[in-house]
């Protein structure tokens, strides 16, 4: 899965304070680093060579030494001031986390389950509301405000050019306000150990132009396409007389399963299986067949149906836009 | 008597105001009570461990409480008359304990094994009280979080009330037997000092339990 | 028979008591008194402090080795992207493993067990004040050890990570037995650690030698002191955790099932109110290490030595206070986390003291360049790039960016390695003579220490990139298009070469313990007093216990009186002190060699191992404890009849 994934490019005005408060945190620390060992260093090559039978000096247990009694505190005085220079910083930036304006934010709760994201689109109007996985578009510029929450164990959600990560915890409810200023597709992923396949669940978020989010929006609001062919159709007819309606929702069909991710607009989502595949025909049909191969320890069993079936269902499947 | 300092080491200097080259101290006790001894630094170990665990299962009953909408969870609070009758007899048995490390100080062997005795009656009653503390505790530790941490609680400290009456018991016993060694007034003693522990940790966890969901 | 205890009787002809100048034949018989019995009953019999100390450093090494070796699989899984080495089941299993070893089973026992060995040499008495306790400690932690690597062999060993954190590892979550063989663990090695713990404090303030006041006691006696009184505040917060964790999960409790009134995150506190403190009281002995090294080594004592105890208490103290900085993820209040980033920066200030007070040693010193000295040179680079990483982590905003990512794994192997495992390796290599009569390989040891130096570096520094760049912790594999594969095979190149370097010390060991050159009594020309008994130390430790002047005993003039006299024997007798100033106070009989420690901890894991079972196994598996520690504990007639000859009423 394509995506930028880095802490230190920001795309957004949290990882830009972040970033900001990063390099001053570093600066700092690396004065620190060459200050200290440069005068390690400088005692090593200073002090006299000597072996185990040289005759301790232990002037210093009868006499004070005022000399690297100065330096010494001097040293932890100048170390406090670089300590109360970071604190400060970080207070300051920790602020300005805070203060992003949430006016027009867009609402989305986000809740984890192992090992998926299951997105909901807030909406004054409740029919406008839509539901997608593993996948996020927001629009450049607008703030967004994230509700999070687990289904299962604890998860933490991260993106690490837009904002810090925050956990989603069963039993609590947490929020995470971050603004995408650069459009882009970046990389996120779970960051809090939830279990045998915590490795790939990872999701994207879609920062786009807002007229072009605008569209997405809409088109996720729709319930699913139809199908428009007896292929189609048939593949249909076996996802909702199967097992897979059991955990999977289509809008506009019976399938209502809450389990898995809601599969309304799949074919318009980049990714398979929270990041683990490309979304292709290919991939689906393997994944469909044989989820363990790629994630193994995941919750989707195995569908090994006659040929023709499969090629149905991943037709029908890849038609839903 | 030599249990003073056989030296005073800051006030010795090289010319040696004590005589000789080295340090005697064949005429030192073999035992001692209280704070000097190695036996009191054990135990005193043990109930800094022990109440560190008590002030930590205290502090997760009100972490959980500042979590829970209603307290106690939708369920009545523990009857009150076990519990009070219990911390009475408890606090009633201090009185015979430390008689009895008294007698111990003393050497007194009849009195240290009759004192012995009455707290081991004592705490024989407050077991058997616990039983019905328990039954009206009023929740299963399986209904919600409240009830797990009010019987761990209670849990934890019947624990305590066990092993110290096991441990009074076996020593009770070899108070009976013979040749004894002056020290075994020691283990008196600190047995002694430890069952003044169990009774003042029940004291927060008895207002935790039973006081606290009331409030 | 009431008599009996009052019995005055305390004429000894005069060759039954120690410290007589010249008495060979009491020599020969005090060294008896206080030798193991022979052949394996004696080995199971054991109490003497440096059985004990020495069998359980090489059990804590032998962790180390097996936890480093899961380590490198886990470093060869992750080399490349996508790899198929390991599944993912192994791969959880496998790094809770190295981290719940590391941390219960390596960095805090060996602190400990080199506390066993070296403390009652240091202060100068004959053995630890509870020995059969520490005995009794050590089995607890070899039989845990063994109970989880069994799992492990076995296929269930827990895998849901060092910290264990429910609802994951809870009931719901984790079918099967495998967190329930962690919770044992950690009670396991908190019964060991505690016990431990209390021996220490109690050793270290009742049996210095006299003379040595707490002003002239050793630094690393000081930091084991101030490590005990951390570990005694600290474990029973995991220890109740690990409690509430299997009570959840074997008898339905809900201490952490957010849907009947509990919390997962009140594990979070519990598990890192003790979780903090940890890593202080792997760090602390470590700087004892530092301490007694640099001085010898830098041909002077350690500058400004009341600040840097005071160092260790601040350490110690702040470090209570710096638990909720593993939850700035979580929803934790503004308020709370700015107090949690103050102290986690105001924490820095000890520890910069203590390496300024260091620095200023080794510039005012003389150096005398060995293995050891090497070792703790290094602390400097990597503990305080370590430092500095945790610094950065202190601060919420960016905490929020690498918590939970290799950015945090690289900071806490900096501080961890660099700051205890650097230091314990130069501890090894200055202590081996003392243990073994022998000194280590300096050849050897210099290839040692520059492959792990390196090696080190090599496998954790680009740790730091990968984690800003996305990388987050406890993955299995990750996927090609992260670009996160060269930086990961450049980490296993180097986690290869600390392999090596650990071998090469293995290598050395085993050479050295047969054919190094003999040591002598002080090789270093160390001022503290293990270093004034023979190498190895007689079974006794001293044949008479010093009494001390000075805060570098071997450094400066013998003042009399030298040592003390008047100990039996025929006995096991020591002599106790007073706390603050070590005034001559009582005999004290230690405790004699006896299978009942080992015994009773059979019979304790019996009770544990079958507690993940079914929870009746408290109630009959404590009858069979109770017995054993009766036993352990009941007189023995011929034992008393001796110790009444040489009683003495207070």
């Amino acid at each position: 899965m394509k995506g930028l994934i880095h802490a230190l490019e920001p795309a957004g005005p949290q990882a830009a304070h972040i970033a900001s408060l990063w390099w001053f945190a570093l600066a700092l620390c690396a004065l620190v680093f060459v200050a200290v060992l440069g005068a390690l260093f400088v005692a090593l090559r200073r002090a006299p060579r000597a072996t185990g039978g040289t005759p301790p000096d232990v002037t210093s247990l009868h006499a004070p030494e005022p000399g690297a009694r100065r330096s010494v505190i001097g040293a932890v005085a100048l170390s406090s001031v670089g300590l109360i220079a970071l604190l400060v910083a970080s207070v300051a930036t920790d602020r300005a986390l805070a203060q992003l304006s949430l006016v027009d934010a867009i609402g989305i709760e986000v809740v984890g389950h192992q090992w998926w994201w299951d997105v909901h689109y807030d909406d004054a109007d409740p029919s406008r509301t839509f539901s997608t996985a593993n996948e996020l578009h927001i629009p450049v510029g607008r703030p967004v405000l994230l509700t999070l929450k687990s289904d299962d164990v604890i998860h933490s959600f991260w993106v690490p050019n837009l904002h810090g990560k925050k956990d989603l915890i069963p039993g609590r409810t947490t929020t995470l306000q971050l603004q995408a200023d650069k459009p882009g597709a970046y990389r996120g992923q779970c960051a809090e150990f939830c279990g045998a396949q915590h490795a790939f669940m990872a999701f994207l978020v879609i920062a786009e132009a807002p007229d072009a989010y605008q569209k997405w929006a809409e088109a996720q609001r729709k319930p699913a396409r139809e199908p428009i062919d007896p292929e189609q159709a048939r593949g249909r007819d076996l996802f909702l007389s199967g097992s897979c309606m059991l955990c999977h929702a289509i809008q506009g069909t019976p399938a209502n399963g809450r389990k898995a991710p809601d599969l309304t607009h799949l074919a318009s989502r980049t990714t398979l299986a929270a990041g683990r595949l490309a979304n292709d025909a290919g991939n689906l049909r393997d994944w469909i067949e044989d989820p363990q191969r790629f994630k193994p320890g995941v919750n989707m069993p195995a569908h090994h149906v006659p040929e023709d079936q499969i090629k149905a269902l991943v037709t029908y499947l890849r038609s839903l836009e | 008597m030599s249990d003073k300092p056989v030296f005073p080491p800051d006030r010795l200097d090289t010319q040696g105001a004590v005589a000789g080259e080295t340090l005697d101290v064949a005429q030192l006790p073999s035992y001692v009570f209280g704070a000097r001894g190695i036996m009191w630094w054990g135990t005193m170990g043990v109930v800094a461990i022990e109440g560190t665990v008590f002030a930590m299962a205290i502090a997760t009953y009100f972490y959980l409480r500042t979590n829970g909408d209603t307290w106690p969870m939708g369920v009545p609070a523990p009857d009150l008359r076990w519990g009070v009758l219990n911390t009475l007899i408890m606090l009633a048995s201090l009185l015979p304990n430390h008689w009895t490390l008294h007698r111990a100080k003393a050497h007194d062997l009849g009195r240290v094994r009759g004192g012995m005795l009455v707290c081991l009656v004592m705490g024989a009653a407050f077991i058997l009280v616990r039983v019905f503390e328990f039954r009206t505790l009023n929740v299963s530790w399986d209904s919600n979080a409240y009830g797990s941490i009010v019987w761990m609680l209670l849990g934890l400290h019947t624990v305590h009330l066990l092993t110290d009456f096991g441990d009074t018991l076996v020593l009770y016993v070899l108070m009976l037997t013979g040749p004894l060694e002056g020290r075994r007034f020691v283990d008196v003693a600190e047995n002694a000092e430890y069952w003044d522990f169990v009774v003042l940790a029940w004291l927060p966890v008895f207002a935790t339990i039973y006081i606290a969901p009331r409030f | 028979m009431s008599a009996t205890w009052d019995s005055t009787v305390n004429h000894q002809p005069l060759d039954r008591r120690d410290g007589a100048t010249g008495a060979t034949a009491a020599t020969d018989e005090l060294e008896r008194t206080w030798s193991e019995r022979p052949g394996l009953a004696g080995w199971i019999c054991a109490v003497g402090h440096k059985s004990i100390g020495k069998r359980f450093i090489v059990t804590a090494f032998c962790f180390f080795v097996v936890a480093g070796l899961l380590a490198v699989a886990m470093r060869l899984q992750l080399a490349r992207p996508d790899s198929k080495l390991i599944g993912p089941d192994l791969y959880n299993q496998i790094f809770t493993l190295h981290g719940t070893t590391m941390m219960f089973l390596f960095a805090v026992p060996v602190m400990q067990a080199m506390a066993v060995y070296l403390v009652p040499l240091m202060i100068g008495t004959r053995n630890s004040a509870l020995p059969r306790m520490t005995a009794y400690g050590y089995w607890m932690y070899l039989f845990g050890g063994l109970m989880i690597f069994t799992a492990f062999a076995i296929d269930m060993s827990p895998d849901n990570g060092w910290f264990s954190y429910p609802p994951l590892a809870g009931p719901e979550y984790s079918s099967g037995k495998r967190s329930d063989f962690w919770a044992q663990l950690i009670t396991f090695t908190e019964v060991s650690g505690l016990i431990v713990s209390v021996d220490l404090i109690t050793t270290i303030f009742k049996l210095r030698a006299p003379g040595m006041t707490l002003a002239r006691m050793p630094l690393f006696v000081w930091a084991m002191l101030v490590t005990a009184f951390m570990i005694i505040f600290a474990m029973p917060a995991v220890m109740l955790a690990s409690t509430m964790l299997i009570m959840d999960r074997l008898v339905g409790t809900h201490f952490f099932n957010a849907a009947a009134g509990g919390d997962p995150l009140l594990w979070q506190h519990l598990f890192w109110f003790f979780g903090h403190p940890e890593v202080y009281f792997i760090f602390i002995p470590g700087l004892g290490f530092m301490s007694m090294i640099i001085a010898t080594f830098a041909r002077r004592p350690v500058f400004g030595r009341a600040a840097m105890v005071l160092s260790l208490i601040a350490t110690a103290f702040f470090s209570f206070g710096l638990w909720v900085h593993h939850m700035f993820a979580t929803n934790i209040p503004e308020v709370g986390k700015a107090f949690f980033t103050a102290m986690s920066m105001m924490i820095a200030i000890p520890t910069a003291v203590q390496i300024f007070c260091w620095i200023a040693t080794l510039w005012k010193g003389r150096l005398h360049l060995r293995t050891p000295l090497y070792f703790i040179l290094a602390f400097f680079f990597i503990l305080l790039l370590g430092g500095l990483t945790g610094l950065i982590l202190g601060a919420v905003p960016l905490d929020l960016q690498v918590h939970d990512t290799y950015f945090v794994v690289a900071h806490l192997h900096y501080v961890l390695i660099g700051g205890a495992v650097f230091p314990l390796f130069g501890a090894w290599y200055y202590w081996f003579p003392k243990i073994t009569g022998r000194m280590m390989g300096e050849r050897l040891g210099r290839w040692n220490f520059w492959l792990f130096f390196i090696g080190f570096n090599v496998a954790f520094y680009p740790m730091h990139h990968l984690g800003l760049a996305g990388m987050p912790r406890r993955v299995y594999t990750y996927g090609a298009e992260t670009g996160w594969g060269p930086l990961n095979l450049l980490s296993t190149v180097g986690g290869a070469m600390i392999a090596v370097s650990v071998l090469l010390f293995i290598v050395n060991v085993v050479k050295s313990r047969r054919h190094g050159e003999p040591a002598g009594d002080n090789p270093w020309g160390a001022a503290s007093l293990e270093w004034a008994t023979a190498s190895p130390p007689p079974a006794c430790n001293f044949r008479a216990i010093p009494v001390v002047w000075s805060e570098e005993p071997l450094w400066e003039p013998l003042r009399r009186p030298t040592h003390v006299s008047g100990l039996a024997v025929d006995s096991r007798e020591v002599v106790s002190t007073t706390v603050l100033d070590a005034q001559p106070d009582h005999r004290y009989h230690s405790p004699s060699p006896t299978p009942w420690p080992f015994i009773a901890a059979i019979a304790t894991t019996v009770m544990f191992i079958a507690s993940i079972f079914t929870p009746w196994a408290v109630v009959w598996g404590s009858i069979p404890i109770m017995i054993a520690m009766i036993a352990w504990f009941w007189p023995r007639a011929g034992e008393t009849r001796k110790q009444l000859v040489l009683e003495k009423r207070p």
